[in-house]
């Protein structure tokens, strides 16, 4: 294990679902990138996507040639009575030579730390931890390195928390976004009996439906209608959260429109506020997203620690929805 | 003989105004037949002020009465004031129920209880939880009864299912009771007050779907596992929470003592509290493997 070497400005972490987004992630400029093994170990188990081991050990090979870290995500929870696919998930990608563990369960964090010491620990987005006394938790007792941030603070709460305790910070700057505490949420259970934290799903495409009534083309979730879309209206997919819901005799958007998250007009703020680095979510995502999105983001990072503005890049096209919030970071949006 | 089950009356996770709140407590105490009674403002700081002052009293006549007493702690914090309200509840005499990993720094070495909002999903972290001062635990509602019952297996911790009430779904910085009033958090103005048991979320085709609560997003449909309680026993559950509703709360704690006691068979029971709830319908998926929403057949046979 080398010790982590600190970028320039902030460290760009990348999202990769397969070796060919990975490769495309190192060549667009990321520092790290992140991926996960072909199971429910991690938040983004979609079918076609993610690494076998023989995959993992070749792609860790190609990032170290190019000085990239690769962090492996283990951020479900283990269900009860089979922590072995979990701890098994440890033991490979230690064995395989990864340069952090992404993990949010406290049984797995103990056995991390127990089993490998010199493994890197990082604190997933879907542990929730918002303030210094839960981060606290986590580093007496895993000596967790870093800490993603759930995406419920305002760049003000970021800057007083990352003063405050003694780890690196990690906030989500572009990509799908949660509206709800990450790792705190069981509306894709209720619908579908699938979840984010037990099968490292939400919404999945296995239990979407499409029909078309009087014209009007209805988008459902389990049992249940997530929106209706008017003729010529942009049919979007059905997130749980991102439904059109009637409250009050009213219907709307009621816990958030069909939009993504961009930080890219905070990144100086980020910087100033002491984070360490800004993560890309959308392990998902094909390769002309990552190539894109990551190069616009490394010129940005670039530009902040010289203390200068990075040229406008248009990402609004990639984004869900095709527009953009700063969401939890700007307080008005609470 | 295994002991006879438990109940155990959750926090009142609505903004109830204060009369509301001290009547139906005054009402727990003399009437409702459940050992525990959790108190405190586990889902909002802003509504904590109101009720705080009526606290040690209400406390007092419920434990007079021979309850026992746990407050509960707030489930997401993002303020710093939150955190010092929170530490002062960690260090004070009560029994406190973490439901947040900021708690849970505090609570080392103390016994203490485990709460829905905590992520506690396998036995390696019920046992690392227990070895720091948990006792009791209340896992996430999302668990099946395979889960429940591994949990239930780890020795010295008492484990307590989600038995009645809507269930709680998420927590979001974000207030919906504001937004849906066309306000934000900051000038919410307290609207979570007009919907006692949540504000009715329906899809677009009029389908009741969920409740909103504030920063908190519940099931439409209401937890009723009497009709599974005899599956609960043979795995280990013998304590079972009560989310308080604007039902009678005494009639339904009373159903399930009944149950727990042999006077009332399971089936007729849940049927009871079926027609007690009236305005929602019931919903144990969860438990049973499958989405939340569903309502599956008690699948015990004696």
């Amino acid at each position: 294990m080398t010790d982590w070497q600190k970028v320039d400005g902030l460290e760009l972490v990348c999202p990769a679902g397969t070796p060919a987004a990975l490769r495309s992630a190192i060549d667009a400029g990321a520092h790290c990138v992140y991926c996960g093994f072909r199971d429910a170990t991690n938040a983004r188990n979609f079918p076609g996507l993610n690494f076998s081991r023989d995959e993992l050990r070749d792609s860790i090979a190609f990032a170290h040639s190019r000085n990239v870290k690769i962090l492996v995500a283990i951020n479900t929870y283990p269900k009860a009575g089979q922590p072995d696919l979990w701890r098994t998930a440890i033991d490979d990608a230690a064995r395989l030579g990864a340069d952090a563990v992404i993990l949010a369960d406290i049984g797995l964090l103990a056995y991390a730390s127990e089993r490998h010491p010199g493994l890197r620990r990082h604190l997933s987005v879907q542990a929730s931890a918002s303030t210094p006394d839960a981060i606290e938790f986590y580093i007496r007792a895993f000596g967790v390195k870093r800490v993603v941030l759930p995406r419920v603070l305002t760049v003000e709460e970021i800057r007083r928390l990352t003063a405050e305790v003694d780890v690196e910070t990690e906030v989500f700057a572009f990509g799908g976004l949660c509206v709800m505490a990450e790792g705190r949420c069981s509306l894709s259970s209720y619908a579908t009996g699938k979840s984010p934290n037990v099968n490292g799903v939400c919404s999945p495409a296995s239990d979407v439906a499409y029909e078309e009534r009087d014209g009007a083309l209805i988008s459902r979730l389990g049992q249940f209608t997530i929106n209706k879309f008017a003729p010529g209206e942009l049919a979007g997919y059905p997130t749980l959260c991102k439904g059109r819901f009637t409250a009050l005799n009213q219907s709307s958007y009621l816990f958030e429109e069909p939009t993504s998250l961009s930080a890219m007009s905070m990144i100086a703020d980020m910087q100033a506020a002491g984070v360490t680095a800004l993560k890309i979510e959308g392990r998902q995502r094909g390769r002309a997203y990552i190539s894109k999105v990551v190069r616009a983001f490394r010129d940005a990072v670039d530009a902040a620690a010289v203390g200068k503005e990075a040229p406008a890049v248009d990402l609004s096209t990639l984004t869900e929805g095709a527009s953009e919030t700063t969401g939890a970071y700007a307080k008005r949006w609470r | 003989m295994q002991n006879k089950t438990k109940l155990t009356l959750g926090p009142v996770l609505f903004h109830w105004n204060p009369d509301r709140l001290a009547d139906f407590y005054r009402r727990i105490a003399d009437e409702a037949p459940v050992d525990t009674v959790i108190v405190g403002e586990v889902v909002c700081s802003k509504r904590a002020p109101f009720f705080l002052p009526h606290l040690p009293s209400v406390i007092e006549r419920l434990e007079s009465a021979g309850k026992e007493v746990i407050v509960g702690s707030l489930s997401l914090l993002t303020q710093g004031r939150e955190t010092g309200a929170l530490k002062e509840l960690c260090d004070s005499h009560y029994l406190v129920e973490a439901n947040d990993v900021a708690a849970l720094l505090y609570l080392e070495g103390r016994a203490h209880t485990l709460g829905p909002f905590l992520n506690v999903y396998n036995e390696d972290t019920l046992v690392y939880l227990r070895n720091r001062g948990a006792v009791r635990i209340c896992p996430p509602v999302e668990l099946s009864a395979n889960a429940v019952e591994t949990l239930a297996a780890v020795p010295e911790m008492e484990i307590e299912v989600h038995a009645f009430g809507r269930f709680p779904l998420a927590l979001s910085s974000r207030c919906y009771h504001a937004r849906a009033h066309f306000r934000t958090k900051d000038s919410c103005q307290f609207v979570c007050e007009q919907d006692p048991d949540g504000l009715p979320i329906m899809t677009m085709d009029n389908q009741p779907f969920l409740a909103v609560n504030g920063v908190q997003t519940m099931s439409h449909a209401f937890a009723n596992l009497l009709a599974d309680f005899d599956d609960l026993r043979l795995r280990g559950v013998n304590r079972l929470r009560l989310s308080p509703h604007t039902v009678d709360m005494v009639a339904v704690s009373t159903l399930f003592r009944q149950v727990a006691d042999g006077d009332i068979d399971s089936l007729s029971a849940s049927a009871r509290l079926t027609e007690q709830v009236g305005f929602a319908p019931v919903a144990n998926g969860f438990y049973h493997g499958v989405e939340g929403a569903a309502s599956i057949a008690s699948n015990f046979v004696p």
